[in-house]
């Protein structure tokens, strides 16, 4: 046998390994996820024609089997207690109590993205594409306005940016479009920078909301206070990202970099709108959420669990610093309805 | 006139012989292994935002920002590439380092968990694919005829670019039907690298280009070169002094102004989306577009630059650029004129991007041709990335449409400049049988 002949075998033996482990592993994968998808999942169900009332909590539910991702419900003052599942799966999630929006993923060979409006029944009333998945949403408090901030990547030949698309709209009513198109004011002056991103929405009102505005050129992770009747995004302070507006209006929650280095790691921090004082809570971990106020004394944010992708937690700490506890097992993008 | 082991065209012959046949094994065979490093790359590529946000709960925030530092990294490294396959003479065991550590990177995804680790994988895997480039670029110089050395690279890089357009395509395949089969898509992809890896390992030569011009002073590659002595000093070791010779300059600098006025597809389809108004996500339909066309006319375009010339059509080729520009930034759009943009796009990469390697090629000393072929590859990457940030600017100071034209009119300034710069370049190689150049 020649060399060249035998490398030519060697290299057949090559192919038929990769193709029998890689055929082997991808057929025991997609039983398996067709048998995780069949099988019941491991929660506590309200009965069939019971319906969560009241204060309550809406998330995504992430324990795994056939109800994974669906949207679900459990009383504020039992959030470890039976879960009322609606028939609908969604990424992100935020509420009113009368009105849902939900962000979700349309998988297939070409994937889509989508923003549903649910009214109490958990029955879509509206619904519009997305330019890319989903980030983060929230209505606001009359919910006549809903936000959303999906991610838009390019093709990966030029995967150079990473960058948001932020919308509002007023549901039934007009549309604000991309609020990068808004005048980015610093002190008054106008600025434009190219690299400009918004994400994170959190409503005051009808009319006045926060976000995050950044430019990595300028260096500069801004909290905006936004305003919908001038289109004007007014920079209010640096650092901050992700902003979460209390229930009273009082104080802004949100993630802050704490990393020295060129890392990113972040933590929760409230900030006094008055004052403009700043306190770092005690959560150690990355937190990379948009936290939401359970009441005026405690914060809810997402964290994933170590060693089981998917799978996520919802974890409560006080807002004037204390230690962080699970309030929710299994679930993700927490909405608090206070009735 | 020089002559050649394989491939020689019969004297009298009024084309080059068209026969797919005559393409050398090895060009194919780095197409092919080209082929499945794509799929391997492009499919963990189109759905790690997926699994980082979805899987791992993570926001991409800080993705981008290291994937443009390496970006930045991986076109210095291919120099090092570059020069490491000429000094050691061994551009294939480069070339096994650059794809066997892109391998390596799909194996450690596999056990990887969390955000730090997944882009220090990624990063590396960009690093690989620096090393790599030129060495593999070199090869497929060495291995083809010089007479059909557009048409050699047009055959790697339709091979390239349909990887890359199977990689997403199988990808999302799988999650589709195995909806957390992220792990599955890993195995996939390192599947596809350990073939490609194996493929270049046991059946591509160990092409030793300079060892191989001071045998053979004529070989195939070995640019002949008219009123310069046949017996050049093809065993000469590596000297950056060869990589700054006359001509290779005037190449690098016509190469760096026309990729400082090439501002990236991004910011095209930005211009056609803002005027049209298109929803967002079919942005990738419009690279999809523009890779039909590229793929479809990389071996067409190839040939031609064999016959008229490289440095003509390599020049030339950015008048489609000037096209596209125009297209998309005229006032008025039409979907037949996003469709022309797309297919100009394609015409632009198919002029431009195997043709600047083989030119780089045909115009090195083999003793620097990798290193030749990778300074001008990181020339055109850089001056491409400065011309996308100062276009960003141009863009919010003028507006869509003046910018574009701007853009345009300068392009339309350099490219007969250029185009004069480069005049006899070509006839640097005879052209057998062929238009004389």
């Amino acid at each position: 046998m020649t060399a060249r002949n035998r490398r030519v075998i060697g290299f057949a033996l090559v192919v038929l390994v990769v193709v029998v482990a890689a055929g082997g592993y991808g057929w025991s994968e997609y039983v398996r996820s067709r048998d995780a998808q069949t099988t019941a999942s491991d929660v506590d169900l309200v009965p069939a024609d019971v319906t969560v009332t009241g204060n309550r909590i809406v998330f995504r539910s992430t324990a795994p089997g056939d109800l994974y991702g669906r949207v679900a419900a459990v009383a504020a003052d039992d959030p470890g207690g039976p879960r009322e599942v609606a028939p609908i799966a969604c990424d992100r999630v935020d509420t009113t109590g009368d009105r849902t929006v939900c962000l979700r993923t349309d998988r297939g060979i070409v994937t889509t993205f989508e923003a549903s409006v649910l009214d109490a029944n958990w029955q879509p009333t509206q619904s519009w594409p997305l330019p890319g998945i989903p980030s983060r949403t929230r209505l606001s408090p009359d919910g006549s306005l809903v936000a959303t901030t999906s991610f838009v990547t390019g093709h990966s030949y030029m995967s150079t940016g990473f960058s948001t698309e932020t919308m509002i709209h007023e549901i039934g009513g007009r549309d604000y479009g991309n609020i990068e198109e808004f005048d980015l004011l610093v002190d008054g002056e106008k600025i434009a920078p190219v690299d400009r991103n918004m994400w994170g929405v959190t409503f005051a009102d009808d009319s006045t909301f926060y976000a995050t505005a950044q430019s990595r050129a300028l260096g500069h992770t801004w909290l905006v206070r936004g305003d919908l009747e001038t289109r004007t995004l007014s920079v209010v302070r640096d650092g901050v990202e992700c902003p979460s507006l209390s229930p009273d209006g009082s104080r802004i929650a949100f993630k802050k970099d704490v990393d020295d280095g060129p890392g990113v790691h972040w933590s929760i921090a409230v900030l006094d709108v008055a004052s403009g004082d700043e306190t770092v809570l005690d959560e150690q971990r990355n937190v990379d959420d948009q936290v939401e106020w359970l009441d005026d004394d405690t914060l809810l944010y997402g964290l994933p669990r170590d060693g089981e992708a998917g799978v996520s937690d919802v974890w409560a700490v006080p807002a004037t610093g204390g230690e962080p506890r699970v309030l929710i097992p299994q679930a993700w993008s927490p909405a608090v309805v206070r009735s | 006139m020089y002559i050649t082991l394989r491939d020689r065209p019969k004297a009298g012959q009024q084309s080059p012989p068209r026969t797919k046949g005559k393409v050398s094994s090895v060009v194919v065979t780095l197409g092919v292994v080209s082929l499945m490093t794509d799929i391997s790359s492009e499919a963990v590529a189109a759905i790690l935002p997926l699994y980082v946000t979805a899987a791992l709960g993570l926001t991409t925030i800080a993705y981008g920002f290291i994937d443009g530092l390496m970006q930045g990294a991986s076109a210095l490294v291919r120099i090092a590439g570059g020069w490491a396959a000429d000094r050691g003479d061994h551009p294939k065991w480069v070339a096994v380092v650059g794809y066997g550590l892109s391998m390596v990177t799909r194996a450690g995804l596999l056990i990887a968990s969390g955000f730090a680790a997944i882009t220090a994988l990624v990063a590396i895997d960009r690093v690989g694919k620096g090393i790599r480039t030129a060495p593999r670029d070199a090869m497929i110089t060495a291995a083809s005829d010089p007479a059909h050395l557009g048409r050699s690279f047009g055959v790697h890089r339709t091979l390239d670019t349909i990887g890359a357009a199977l990689g997403p395509l199988l990808a999302f395949v799988i999650l589709w039907a195995i909806p957390d089969g992220y792990t599955t898509v890993f195995v996939l992809s390192l599947g596809c690298a350990v073939i490609g890896f194996a493929l270049l390992a046991l059946l591509v030569p160990d092409v030793r280009p300079r060892r191989r011009a001071a045998a053979e002073p004529a070989e195939p590659g070995e640019p002949a070169e008219p009123g310069e002595p046949a017996e050049k000093p093809a065993g000469r070791p590596f000297s950056w002094r060869s990589v700054a010779e006359p001509r290779l300059r005037r190449l690098l600098i016509v190469s760096g102004v026309l990729g400082l006025l090439t501002i990236g597809d991004g910011f095209i389809y930005l211009a056609l989306q803002s005027r049209d108004g298109f929803a967002t996500q079919w942005f990738p339909l419009l690279y999809v577009g523009t890779n039909v066309a590229y793929l479809a006319l990389a071996i067409p375009v190839g040939r031609l630059a064999d016959r008229v010339g490289r440095a003509r059509v390599l020049v030339l080729g950015h008048l489609a650029l000037l096209a596209a520009y125009l297209c998309a930034g005229s006032a008025t759009g039409m979907a037949g004129l996003t469709v022309a943009t797309l297919v100009l796009l394609g015409v632009f990469y198919a002029a431009t991007d195997g043709v600047l390697a083989a030119l780089a090629g045909q115009l090195a000393d083999t003793s620097v041709r990798a290193a030749a072929i990778g300074t001008a590859q990181t020339v055109v990457a850089v001056t491409r990335m400065i011309a996308a940030a100062a276009f960003g600017v141009l863009w919010y100071g003028l507006g869509r449409s003046p910018a574009m034209l701007l853009v345009a009119a300068l392009l339309a300034v350099a490219v007969p400049v250029c185009f004069l710069a480069l005049r006899g370049l070509d006839s640097a190689r005879p052209v057998p049988g062929g238009v004389p150049a």
